[in-house]
């Protein structure tokens, strides 16, 4: 039989909107990767009593964008992570909005302890 | 009368080395779905297009087709919503193209009673099973689909591996294993729980996004890797434990 | 029968991307955003040193850094696969991205115990 074959093109992922979106989620991993990188290195700085370099070095322009799209990354990664949640996590007798709610409590929370923790004086 | 003009994708096989577009004016009718814009060109316009077809009523499953670039039924959309147009219809994607809209479906055949989809239980000792409308709510989703691949169609995993077993025939698993009276999880895991499994999946959620049926086989993957990474764990932590 | 080694890291992958989804937004904002920035009046480098001291912040940021890696390694992985067709080069691809998690917490683990 000569059935035809169609071909996907190396970018598939151009082709439609929700394809694109897919790929940017799973490019969060990277920043979060970096993320990883300059949490180690604000770690070792504050070990060191280097800890006023690091702030000056994390005001320079460049550091200051990669963090800017590091976070919009971020971002996308927690809201499409607790939307996808509820549909792997299935609670017997709780519906998955309670889930998804009970996300975004959560991120709330520990978001507002993490703050606390840092700042308190 | 005002009419809407029809991209159809043509190839026969031998003749074609690759597929072409042939474009045809139909009347754009209110009640006509695209599937009724094929019919009329079949029955007046040119007799050898050639396209799968039976019960206009989206449950038969046979009718899925690309429509300006999206998996649906044919028999399910309507005209009207694609006009002015023209309206762009392509074969289901990621399938080998035997002729016109005809799809090579032979893969999916040959994957779907991988996953053992029937009840595997011991039959009762009187009576009939009996199930709860609680216990028929853990599947009844999951039951709905009606194979017609338009989730292969829009998964992009399946595109780049066609090893993958892939959304429709995974949901069916789940069907079964969510289903009170039936015993067969521990059959169908390695299938399930293999490589070109529910591991396959990256979730794209495109396959829940094209399901004419409401099914969610993302959601149905996604489950069944929770439930599979536990059972993993269990066989580690008790190797020879109380696995049936 | 054959098992998959997949749930492992898909564990790791998930714990790592809970972890991220909850802590990382608002550390990065404070660090990388407010603090340098100027909307925030940061921290004394005193706090900031008992802080990172502490045992149980050690663990957190430990657990943090690890599962993190491990969520990076795992969806980098199939975003090269998928995203850049390269699945031929899987062997390779799965090697250099988990033995990158793995080195990486090794660091995570020397950079936060000699603090």
């Amino acid at each position: 039989m000569t059935a035809y074959r169609q071909h996907i093109p190396l970018f598939w992922w151009l082709r439609q909107w929700s394809y694109l979106v897919f790929v940017l989620r799973e490019l969060s991993s990277v920043f979060v990767a970096w993320f990883v990188v300059y949490l180690l290195m604000l770690v070792s700085a504050i070990g060191d009593g280097t800890y006023a370099d690091f702030q000056a070095w994390s005001g320079h322009g460049w550091v200051l964008v990669l963090n800017v799209v590091a976070l919009a990354f971020l971002l996308l990664h927690a809201v499409t992570w607790f939307a996808l949640a509820p549909r792997a996590m299935v609670v017997p007798h709780v519906p998955p909005w309670v889930v998804l709610v009970a996300h975004y409590l959560a991120w709330i929370v520990l978001s507002a302890g993490v703050a606390w923790v840092v700042l308190l004086r | 009368m005002s009419t809407i003009t029809m991209e159809v994708t043509r190839y026969r096989p031998g003749e074609d080395s690759e597929p072409t577009v042939q474009s045809y004016e139909v009347p754009l009718r209110k009640e006509w779905a695209v599937l009724d814009g094929l019919n009329h060109i079949k029955d007046h316009l040119d007799g050898t297009l050639s396209y799968r077809w039976s019960c206009r009523m989206g449950i038969c499953g046979s009718c899925g087709m690309t429509v300006n670039g999206r998996p649906v039924l044919s028999c399910a959309s309507f005209l009207v919503d694609y006009a002015p147009g023209p309206v762009r219809v392509e074969p289901l994607r990621n399938f080998p193209v035997i002729r016109d809209l005809v799809v090579d479906i032979s893969d999916f055949m040959e994957k779907l009673p991988r996953v053992k989809p029937w009840l595997i239980a011991d039959p009762p000792e009187e009576g009939e099973f009996l199930q709860t409308p609680e216990e028929m709510d853990e599947y009844k989703k999951y039951s709905m689909c009606i194979n017609c691949m338009l989730c292969y169609s829009a998964c992009p995993v399946y595109a780049l591996e066609p090893e993958f077993l892939g959304p429709a025939a995974i949901a069916l698993g789940q069907r079964y294993n969510l289903d009170s009276r039936d015993h067969g999880a521990e059959d169908r895991r390695d299938v399930l729980a293999s490589a070109e499994g529910a591991w396959a999946c990256t979730f794209v959620g495109e396959c829940s996004t094209a399901c004419p049926k409401g099914v969610d086989p993302a959601g149905a993957i996604q489950r069944y890797k929770l439930t599979a990474a536990v059972a993993a764990m269990k066989d580690f932590l008790m190797p020879r434990g109380a696995r049936r | 029968m054959k098992r998959s080694p997949e749930p492992l890291v898909w564990l790791a992958f998930s714990g790592g991307g809970m972890a991220a989804a909850l802590l990382v937004p608002v550390l990065l904002f404070l660090f990388g955003l407010a603090f340098p920035l100027g909307w925030i009046e940061p921290p004394s480098e005193e706090h900031l040193v008992a802080l990172v001291r502490h045992p149980i912040t050690k663990l957190v940021l430990f657990g943090l850094c690890a599962l993190g890696l491990f969520h990076f390694a795992h969806r980098f992985r199939y975003t090269l696969y998928d995203g850049l067709k390269l699945k031929r080069f899987a062997v390779l691809i799965a090697a250099v991205c988990y033995g990158a998690a793995v080195v990486g917490s090794v660091a995570s683990a020397i950079v936060l115990l000699s603090v």
